[in-house]
This record gives C-alpha cells, sequence and structure tokens, in this order.
C-alpha cells in the first residue's frame, strides 16, 4: 500500500460518479482529476473549477481577424494602389464585409482552438497521461492521491458505498503506452 | 445532471436492448478494428476506379488545357462550375447538422454529425479539386491570394465576389476541418486506449495526448459550442458568396437578389440528401440501426422536404419576377429556361426538386428507407440540373442573339465529373475504416435520457402516465430497428 500513488474508484454510471464525488468532499478527501468517456454536465461546479475564459480567446481573436481583414484590403485597395473602376469610390466599405467576416471566423475558429490545444497540452505525438485504459471507453473514473490522503481503507469503502464497480491502487501515475 | 431524462413522448434516439456505455463503443469501432467485409471492398473497388478516372481527366485538362472541355466562347463557365456549386452544396449539409442543430440543442445530430461533417470535408475537397482544375493554368492559383505586387502589378480586387469566394472556401474548408477534428479527438483516444502495437502508436499520435480529464472536456465544450456559433453565419456566408459569384453579374437569369437564401436553402437541400444517401448505406453494411434510427431518417427527410419547398418557392418567384420585372432579356431567360433547347434540363430540376420531395409528406413514404434512398439520389440529381440550368440556359443565349450556341459537354466534362464522385466515396469509404462513423463520446451522452431501454423502464417501473407511454409505443411501430414483440412492456 505505501507504493500506492494514486488510488482509482471505477465507476460505470456518471450519476454514481456525482454521488462518489460528493461522498469524498463531504468527508474532506481531495479529488485529484476526474476522467470520463465524455462531458459529464455539472461536474466542474462540484469540483470548483473556474468557467472557461476560452470565450474571451475567442472573441479576442475574432476582433483581430476583422481588423485584420480590414486593414488589409483598406491599404491595398485604397492606400496603396487606388484603383478606378467605373469612377466609383476606391473605399467601397460594402464590398469589405464578406472578407472582414471569413477572417474573424477564420482567425476565431484557429486562434480558440490553437489556445485549447496549447492549455490542455495537445499537440500530435504527445504522450498521453492516461490513469486508465478504460475512461477512454466505459468507466468514470476519479483519481485520488494517496500522498495526500494517506487513509485507503476510508476512500475505498467511499468509494464502494457511493456504487463503484472496481478501486485501483496505481504504483504509477500514467499508464504506460509501451 | 446525466441522469436528466426527457419526456417520455420523445421518440428514442438509440434502440435496442442492454446497451452499455461499452456496448456503445464495441458497436461503433466494429468497421474499424476488423477486417473490411466483402461489400466495403466492393464499394472501395468501384469508388477507386472512378477516381483514377479523375486523375486520368483531370491529367488530360492540365496537359492539353481547358479546350479538351465543351467550353465555347459564348459559355465559357458549365460543367466545372456545375460540379463545384454542386458539391459545395452537398458540403453544406456536415456544417449545419454539426453546428445549427448543436445551437438549437437537437440531439439527434449527436449519431449523424460525425459522418455528415467527414462528407462536408469530402465534398468541399472535390469542389476545391474543380477550381484548381478549371483555372487553365493551375500552377498560377496563388494569384488569386493577395500577394505583393511583386507578382504582378496590382493587388487582387477585393470588390470581385471571386476574390471572396476564394477567402469563403478557404476558410469553409478549415474551420469545418478543425471542428471535425477537435470533436474526433475523444473517440480517437478511445481507440487507442483499445489498440496495439503500431496501431497504438498511430492513433496515440493522432489523439494529441487527449486523456479525458474535467478540465479537457470543460473547454472540449465550450470550443464545440463557440465553433457551433461562428460556423453557423459561415456556413450561410458561403454559399451566399457563392451565389453572389452569380448574382453580382449582369447576366440574366442571375442578376436576381433571391440568389443567396435560395442557394443556401438549395444547399441544405441537397446535403442532407446526400447525407441520407450516405448513411441509410452505411447504416445498413455497418450495422447501426440502433443508432442511426428511423426517428433520425424521418427528422432528415422533414428537412428535406422543408428546403425542397423553400426551393420550390424560390423557382416560381424567379419566375413571377422576371414577368413581372418587364424587362424584356430577363423574361426571354426564363421562357428560354422552361421551353428553350434545355428544357429538358429544367424540367428534370423541377421534378426531381419541387415535385418529387413532396412525396415525403406521406408517413409511409418518409418512414421507408428504400423510398427515402431513391428520393435522396432524384434530389441530388435534381440539384446537379438546378446549378446546370442555372448556369448553362442563361450563359448560352444572352443580349446577342448573333453569339447564341449550345453547350455539349466533351468526355472529359463527363469523367472529371463522374471521377469527382469516385474521389469522394473513396475518401468517405477511407474514413469509415479508420475513424469512428458515429461520435461515441455524444451518442453516449444520450444514453441515459433517450434510449428506448430507459424510457421502456420507466414504462416498466409505472412512472409515467399511462396515455403517454401508449403514445410512445406506438410511435415505435415505424422502428426498424424495435421488434414489436411481447418483450415490450403490457399496459
Amino acid at each position: 500500500m505505501s507504493n500506492t500513488k494514486y488510488i482509482l474508484g471505477h465507476f460505470e454510471d456518471p450519476d454514481d460518479l456525482m454521488h462518489g464525488i460528493d461522498r469524498l468532499q463531504e468527508n474532506n478527501v481531495s479529488i485529484y482529476d476526474v476522467f470520463t468517456p465524455m462531458p459529464i454536465h455539472g461536474i466542474e461546479d462540484k469540483l470548483g473549477i473556474k468557467p472557461s475564459r476560452l470565450g474571451y480567446v475567442a472573441f479576442c481573436f475574432g476582433i483581430t481577424g476583422t481588423l485584420t481583414a480590414f486593414s488589409m484590403i483598406y491599404y491595398m485597395l485604397v492606400y496603396d494602389w487606388p484603383m478606378n473602376i467605373g469612377g466609383k469610390p476606391s473605399f467601397a466599405f460594402p464590398d469589405f464585409v464578406p472578407i472582414m467576416f471569413e477572417l474573424t471566423v477564420l482567425f476565431c475558429a484557429f486562434g480558440m482552438v490553437g489556445t485549447y490545444f496549447y492549455s490542455n497540452h495537445l499537440f500530435p505525438g504527445r504522450a498521453p497521461r492516461v490513469m486508465d485504459f478504460r475512461a477512454t471507453n466505459d468507466r468514470f473514473v476519479i483519481a485520488i492521491d494517496a500522498k495526500e490522503n494517506p487513509y485507503p481503507d476510508k476512500i475505498e469503502d467511499l468509494l464502494k458505498e457511493a456504487g463503484a464497480v472496481e478501486i485501483k491502487y496505481n504504483e504509477r501515475k500514467y499508464v504506460s503506452y509501451e | 445532471m446525466s441522469s436528466h431524462q426527457e419526456s417520455i413522448l420523445r421518440e428514442p434516439l438509440i434502440t435496442g436492448k442492454n446497451i452499455t456505455y461499452s456496448k456503445v463503443t464495441e458497436d461503433i469501432l466494429v468497421p474499424v478494428e476488423n477486417k473490411p467485409n466483402k461489400a466495403w471492398w466492393i464499394g472501395f473497388t468501384i469508388a477507386s476506379l472512378g477516381a483514377l478516372l479523375w486523375v486520368f481527366a483531370v491529367s488530360w485538362t492540365f496537359w492539353f488545357g481547358i479546350g479538351e472541355w465543351g467550353l465555347n466562347k459564348t459559355v465559357g463557365w458549365a460543367w466545372d462550375i456545375t460540379g463545384f456549386v454542386w458539391w459545395v452544396g452537398i458540403g453544406h449539409a456536415g456544417t449545419l447538422i454539426s453546428a445549427v442543430l448543436l445551437l438549437f440543442r437537437q440531439n439527434w445530430r449527436n449519431s449523424i454529425n460525425r459522418s455528415a461533417e467527414a462528407m462536408t470535408i469530402f465534398a468541399v475537397i472535390c469542389a476545391a479539386t474543380y477550381i484548381i482544375s478549371h483555372m487553365g493554368r493551375p500552377w498560377m492559383f496563388y494569384w488569386a491570394l493577395p500577394l505583393p505586387n511583386q507578382f504582378g502589378s496590382l493587388w487582387v480586387n477585393f470588390n470581385s465576389p471571386l476574390v471572396w469566394d476564394v477567402f469563403a472556401i478557404s476558410t469553409y474548408f478549415s474551420v469545418s476541418l478543425v471542428f471535425w477534428y477537435t470533436g474526433l479527438l475523444p473517440d480517437i483516444a478511445t481507440i487507442r486506449d483499445r489498440a496495439t502495437g503500431l496501431r497504438r502508436r498511430i492513433y496515440s499520435v493522432m489523439s494529441f495526448g487527449w486523456n479525458g480529464s474535467v478540465k479537457t472536456w470543460q473547454r472540449f465544450e465550450m470550443v464545440s459550442l463557440i465553433l457551433a456559433g461562428i460556423s453557423t453565419p459561415l456556413v450561410l456566408s458561403v454559399h451566399t458568396i457563392v451565389s453572389m459569384d452569380f448574382a453580382t453579374s449582369i447576366v440574366p437569369g442571375w442578376h436576381t437578389t433571391i440568389f443567396p437564401p435560395y442557394f443556401v436553402a438549395g444547399a441544405i437541400f441537397s446535403g442532407f440528401a446526400m447525407v441520407q444517401t450516405l448513411l441509410l448505406v452505411a447504416r445498413k453494411v455497418m450495422n447501426f440501426e440502433n443508432y442511426i434510427t428511423m426517428f433520425h431518417i424521418e427528422s432528415m427527410n422533414k428537412i428535406i422536404i422543408l428546403t425542397g419547398s423553400i426551393v420550390g418557392v424560390a423557382y416560381l418567384t424567379e419566375l413571377f419576377i422576371a414577368w413581372y420585372s418587364g424587362a424584356e432579356y430577363e423574361q426571354y431567360a426564363f421562357l428560354n429556361r422552361v421551353s428553350g433547347p434545355y428544357w429538358w434540363a429544367y424540367w428534370s430540376m423541377m421534378t426531381c426538386n419541387v415535385i418529387s420531395p413532396q412525396l415525403f409528406w406521406f408517413k409511409k413514404i418518409r418512414t421507408s428507407i428504400a423510398a427515402s434512398w431513391i428520393l435522396s439520389i432524384v434530389v441530388n440529381i435534381g440539384m446537379w440540373f438546378e446549378r446546370f440550368v442555372i448556369i448553362v440556359t442563361s450563359l448560352h443565349r444572352d443580349y446577342l442573339p448573333s453569339s447564341w450556341v449550345m453547350f455539349y459537354p466533351s468526355w472529359v466534362d463527363v469523367a472529371v465529373f463522374i471521377g469527382s464522385i469516385g474521389v469522394f466515396f473513396t475518401l468517405f469509404l477511407l474514413f469509415l475504416r479508420v475513424l469512428p462513423a458515429i461520435a461515441m463520446a455524444e451518442v453516449k451522452l444520450l444514453l441515459k435520457s433517450s434510449s428506448d431501454q430507459v424510457k421502456q423502464k420507466q414504462i416498466k417501473e409505472k412512472t409515467v402516465d399511462k396515455d403517454y407511454a401508449e403514445f410512445y409505443e406506438e410511435s415505435l411501430n415505424k422502428y426498424d430497428s424495435v421488434s414489436q414483440e411481447a418483450e415490450y412492456a403490457k399496459f
């Protein structure tokens, strides 16, 4: 037991998992993280995770795209090389709108997804930091740091009571993909 | 929260008994984790022969020039642009399903969005190949980009819808790709964690190290929502801009303000028809009947009838406005469409797009798999004719009667078009083999709220009103994946 780094409580049902989180929190057991095969709504509030700020990021990237498109077209069509097309004004703002819109969307999408990948350390070839193989399939896993919470029996009881189907004691943090 | 149960009156989105989270994974990964069956090989062989034809015809075009196509000095745009608009339009349903239906919280999108998005990407690839191949000198494609003056004496003309199109199509393609791939990450991780050896290594690289932690999912949901929010106006803008390629010109029959909404409705119409064509076969061959249910098929048919009717109203409005405008060139353009030498194309369009989809008002037809499949192909033929009618009949007889000609496609035109269908199906069949065709994580979300087994359990436990339960049981009659036998709850 002393070598155990993480205790994993496996649940088969997301509602049991939520119940398990409640039980652990009532007993002041800190939860390291929860790994699930699908998003669980309401779990962030329970674990006290702050709302994501990606919306602001998306807005900033989007507005950058709008401004980039406007300045690019303005520079090229009005400032650098104004053309006389049938005597019409070269600063024809309505014609700028479609590309301003497209670049808003383009910058917003790529900027936001890039930020998401960056903040969650997602990139091609990254070694997956997965604690249990079944957490991406059919198990809802609560991970508890065994060093911070040195009372495995109590944790096991709490998890079992909440409906955990399996309790694992992992001596290394992540599973090996070798 | 995940135990939120929806009303018993709603039809189930997942049927079958004893569906567990692991069963969802198993069922959906069958085609990915096993050797392909005979049906796949036959399909793949035919599709790749088509793709080879495309390679041959496009190489022919590049080698001898676009003079090999049936174009002439009056009709300078014909099959190429028809094919381009057709493919871009088909792509629209994928984005509509993944973005618009997400914003409207239509849960039935969860099991069809993945393959519809894949379809979008492959359709836009097919469309893009037309752009490149119709350039004549494709190695000069970068002239369409706003590059500094060393490449020529001028910047590109940003007043031109063709330049808007360059931005619209490339944004649409890349944003759809990002949306699709981000959504794939959790499912690729599932494959990774079940695979061994080299497969595991490949899927591990592709999974970007996804682990399904709370923070990952929280941000993932945010990203999906915002991508859906920006893709919705994007998809509308793309076909609007495609329609402006025509509408901002002064060619009779093109110069109308109705084009943007009319093109967008047509795009969604043809796109859903293509989704239907693909998924009705895929669900059968890959045994996805429990996940892509009759409810999905019927819902898509309802969208087809709605958009088909919008398109029908647009056709009639065009005719009326041509008469009402009093502009004789406009009037002639439409008279020529209806009764000129291309009358058969016009009436094929009318029959396939406006008349035959009305058959979906009959519930029997709407819930018949064979009828849905045939009508979906009819719609796609009709939508191809729509673009052909708009493009060729307007061009071949415009202001100068001495220049009036007919357009006849050459074998290269035909081969490029048939070949592009081959390219599309080759890509789609490969996709079915290597990536899950149904978004597993999203289907798992529905398991506890909208599956038949949960609703049956509620009925058995008598927690729902009896009348409602009867209504629900009745709605199951149309499901081909539900057998109406004694196993179901009796009242």
